[in-house]
Order: structure tokens, then sequence, then C-alpha cells
């Protein structure tokens, strides 16, 4: 695998074998020395050109405890304010001898732009473009999905007949968009719940089921995970529901919908939560939300991601 | 291509008999003792001979897997190589005499990495090594405490081990180089 641009470039096998990947990876923190020596003497960029926190810690944790060096860059308070381009960006940091690329970017499509440009020798790999893709987000929920369903026997095993509902802000969610199409290649079924108006006009397209009232679909779906969207204030420059109270009254995970769900359902949230808004404390702190599960687990899939791009024969990992 | 098979099923069987003798004999018994098997036959080969040091012992010996992917140093030559799960016995390796288990002993390197895997596990008071073959050609200083067999082989030539478990037979054959 020479670059991670998009959850819908892997296959059923190539999924399958970088979450096993990511098992033999979790493991590594539960040793004594959590760390391995497999990126020693690489270089990995973390080019951020949004804001971020929980990602851009993630994918350096994982590269330090594969013994990479790690850059960051903030584009922020750097020459990319005073104008410098992308492309002249990456060439400088590739000067530095940078072998692999973490990008974020807000442009949908930039990290699969800087893969195909020919600009840089180094992989890329994509933590969010814009609103269309964060792969590496959807890996780790779906490894946090077959957590709770197999446990320990996880190792081969898809996510087959899994039931799950995403709620929210699927239009501006590039988390709602991979976890769409790894889902289902994965053999989940996905009903995303959303007011129309934070719908993408080509919903359909995402081969999921569509529905607008998350009672109805939490008493037809028998959900095994919920998974709660931002609601992406930052984003939001138009008026998509009429106030927060009611987006929380009529689309939010509160205490009484939290306690219709079936038992066994879990609750899941990329995170950073808006309690009040999309998912309430009783969910939230509940133990069958997984939040900081994903936390854990993106640590581990972020190393497996790097391991597999980074390391091997170029010529054949094309 | 020629291939001649050079052990047996039981040759194999009275192989792993012999290195089981000889690892109680040299620890002066089984205290102690963690057998780890370096994935994919070194663990098929680790689990009879632990099985063997109890039968022999009375004492239950410790086994379990260790991988060494991530530590090679051709990682950047092959294609990426996928890792095989490290399971230790519960009481760790701290303070144990650890047997590494191979089914090929031949230019070193996957020992050497399996030896950095070891320290980042624990601190074993020492490290044996049993090899069901010894190829020869090592390229780094190290060599086998218990050997099976030694095969004096030319680089041109390939070794086969198959075992059941893993193998639909099970064999250790050479294939290739001069026809003798």
């Amino acid at each position: 695998m020479r670059h991670l641009l998009s959850t819908a470039d892997l296959d059923h096998g190539a999924a399958v074998h970088l979450l096993d990947v990511a098992e033999d990876m979790s493991d590594v923190a539960t040793r004594e020395v959590r760390k391995l020596p497999t990126l020693r003497g690489r270089t990995v960029v973390n080019l951020f050109y949004e804001d971020s926190t929980r990602t851009r810690i993630s994918f350096e944790a994982a590269a330090k405890r594969l013994s990479a060096d790690v850059i960051n860059f903030a584009a922020k308070g750097s020459s990319v304010s005073k104008g410098e381009s992308l492309k002249d960006t990456v060439q400088t940091l590739a000067a530095m001898g940078a072998d692999g690329i973490v990008l974020r970017h807000p442009a949908s499509g930039a990290a699969k732009v800087l893969a195909d440009s020919g600009w840089v020798d180094a992989s890329v790999v994509n933590a969010g473009d814009g609103t269309h893709e964060h792969p590496t987000q959807a890996l780790l929920d779906a490894f946090t999905m077959r957590r709770r369903v197999h446990g320990a026997a996880s190792r081969g095993r898809d996510l087959d007949g899994l039931r799950v509902l995403v709620v929210g802000d699927v239009l501006h969610s590039r988390v709602a968009r991979s976890n769409a199409w790894l889902l289902r290649t994965l053999g989940a079924s996905v009903t995303v719940v959303a007011p129309p108006t934070l719908l993408p006009v080509d919903v359909s397209r995402l081969g999921v089921d569509v529905a607008y009232d998350l009672d109805e679909a939490i008493a037809d779906v028998r959900p095994d995970v919920v998974m709660m969207l931002r609601i992406q204030q930052e984003r939001m420059h138009e008026a998509f529901f009429p106030n927060a109270r009611e987006y929380a009254r009529v689309w939010g995970l509160g205490s009484a919908r939290f306690r219709a769900l079936p038992e066994t359902a879990i609750v899941m949230h990329p995170g950073p939560m808006n309690r009040g808004l999309e998912i309430g404390d009783e969910a939230a702190d509940s133990p069958r939300s997984t939040v900081r599960d994903q936390v854990a687990h993106g640590v581990s899939v972020r190393m497996a991601v790097l391991y597999l791009t980074l390391t091997g024969d170029r010529e054949d990992a094309r | 291509m020629s291939t001649r098979t050079v052990l047996s099923q039981a040759d194999i069987a009275r192989a792993l008999t012999r290195i089981s003798h000889e690892v109680l004999e040299s620890n002066k018994g089984p205290e102690r003792l963690v057998v780890l098997g370096v994935p994919t036959r070194g663990v098929v080969l680790a689990e009879r001979l632990a099985a063997s040091l109890s039968s022999i012992s009375g004492v239950d010996v410790p086994v379990g897997s260790l991988d060494v992917t991530m530590y090679r140093d051709d990682i950047r030559r092959h294609p990426t190589r996928t890792p095989q799960p490290t399971s230790l016995p519960p009481g760790g390796i701290d303070d144990a005499v650890v047997v590494l288990v191979d089914d090929v002993l031949y230019s070193g390197r996957t020992i050497r990495a399996a030896l950095d895997a070891l320290g980042d596990h624990g601190r074993p008071r020492a490290v044996r090594l049993a090899v069901l073959v010894d190829r020869g050609h090592r390229e780094l200083p190290i060599r086998a405490d218990f050997v099976g067999k030694n095969l004096p082989t030319s680089t041109s030539e390939r070794i086969f081990v198959r075992l059941h478990g893993v193998d639909d037979d099970e064999l250790v054959a050479i294939e290739g180089g001069v026809a003798s």
C-alpha cells in the first residue's frame, strides 16, 4: 500500500488485513517497552492545514511508537499564511527528507492531488480532506466495532450483519462518508438519520439507507451500533436547523432515547462531543459508550497505516 | 530441480525428543524454562518441545510465540510483511531461561531480530536457541545451543520444512543446487 487516501480504495481483504495489523499494534501498548524499532530513521510529517488536536496527536503517538521522527507542521503561523502553495510547502518538506506526509486540508480531494501530483516521493495519508473523507477515523471505528463484537477473536473477521445507525450532520461529515464505504465493504448495513438539510444531495450513492426520524429508525433498525456525528458549527454558515434545542430534542441522543436502544447497542462518537447537543451525558458517560476506546484504538490503527504505507519495497507496494 | 528428503516425520520427532533432554540437562531441570517459538513454524515446534519437556520432567513448561516482523533489518527491501501475533505466557519472561525455537537457522538475522524483540518484553536470565535445522552461512555472530540436524548446504539450495499443524505433510527437504 503506497498511500491511504480513501476507504473506497480498500477492498474487503485489504481492510481486514489492515485491521489485523492494527490488532498486533495494539498489543504493543501492553508491553514493557511500548515502542517498536520498525520506522527508525524515517520521517513522518504531520501537515495540518486545519485545526485538529486528537487526530494530530494520535498520528504523532503512532509514528513515535514505531520510532519514526515526527515533524509537526501547522499552517497557522507558518509560511502558508504568507501565501505559500501546497506544492511549494510539500517540496520544502520533502527536501528535508520526509518519507510520509499525513495531510489534513480544508479542500476536498487535497490528499489525492498531492498523491497523484508527482511533486514528492513520500507516501500520503489522508487525515481529513474538507468534507470528503477521513479514512483513519473510519478504520478505527470499524476496529472498535469489531473488538466489541468479536473480542479477542477479532483477527480475520469482518462486520457481517452488523446494523449501524449514523446520526446527524452527514452533509459536512467526512467521517460519515468514509464510514459508509468501509462499513459496506466489511458487510455491515448502514442507515443514516438526519434532517434533510444535513444530507448530501447524492446520498443514495453512499449505498446506505436513509431515515429522517431517529425514534422510528431505532425501533425499525434495532441497531447494534449508534454513531453520533458532531454538529460542525464551524462549517455551518447557513441555518440547517431552527436552533440547537430543537436539534437536541429531535436528533440528539438524550437519556430517554438512549434507554430505548437495544441493551447491547454501543454508542460511538468521533469527538469532540458537543454535550447536550447531539449527545447527552447519560449516553456519553455510559459503559456502552466507546468514545475513549476509539481514541486508544486510533493510535493502533494509525500505526498499522504508517507501517503498511512506509515499509516494503516501493515498487512492490504500488 | 531435484528435491530430496533429509528428515522424515519420525526423524523430526526423535530430534525434538533429544533436544528436550539436552535442554533439561543444560538447565539442570525444568525450573524457570519458557519456550518461545518464532512464527510460523517455530511456534509449532515450540509447542511440541514444551509438551515434550513437560512430559519428561513432570512440570508444566510455559510456551508462547514471539513475532519478530517489526524488528527485521530487511523491512525496506521486501514487500511489506504481515506481523504475526506475539503471545507470552502469563508469567512473562523476566528472570526466565528463554528457549527460542525456530525451524531453520541460516543467516542469523531472524534470531538477531528475536533478541531485540525479547528485550522489549522483559529481561530474561538467559536466552538459548533451539533449531530443527542449521544450514550454515551465518552472517552474524550467532549460534544455536540445540540443533536437530546440521545440514551443510549451498546458498543456491532451498530448505523446506513442513509440519503438521501448518502444512499437510511433515518433512524437511532440500531443493535445487548441484544434483549429487
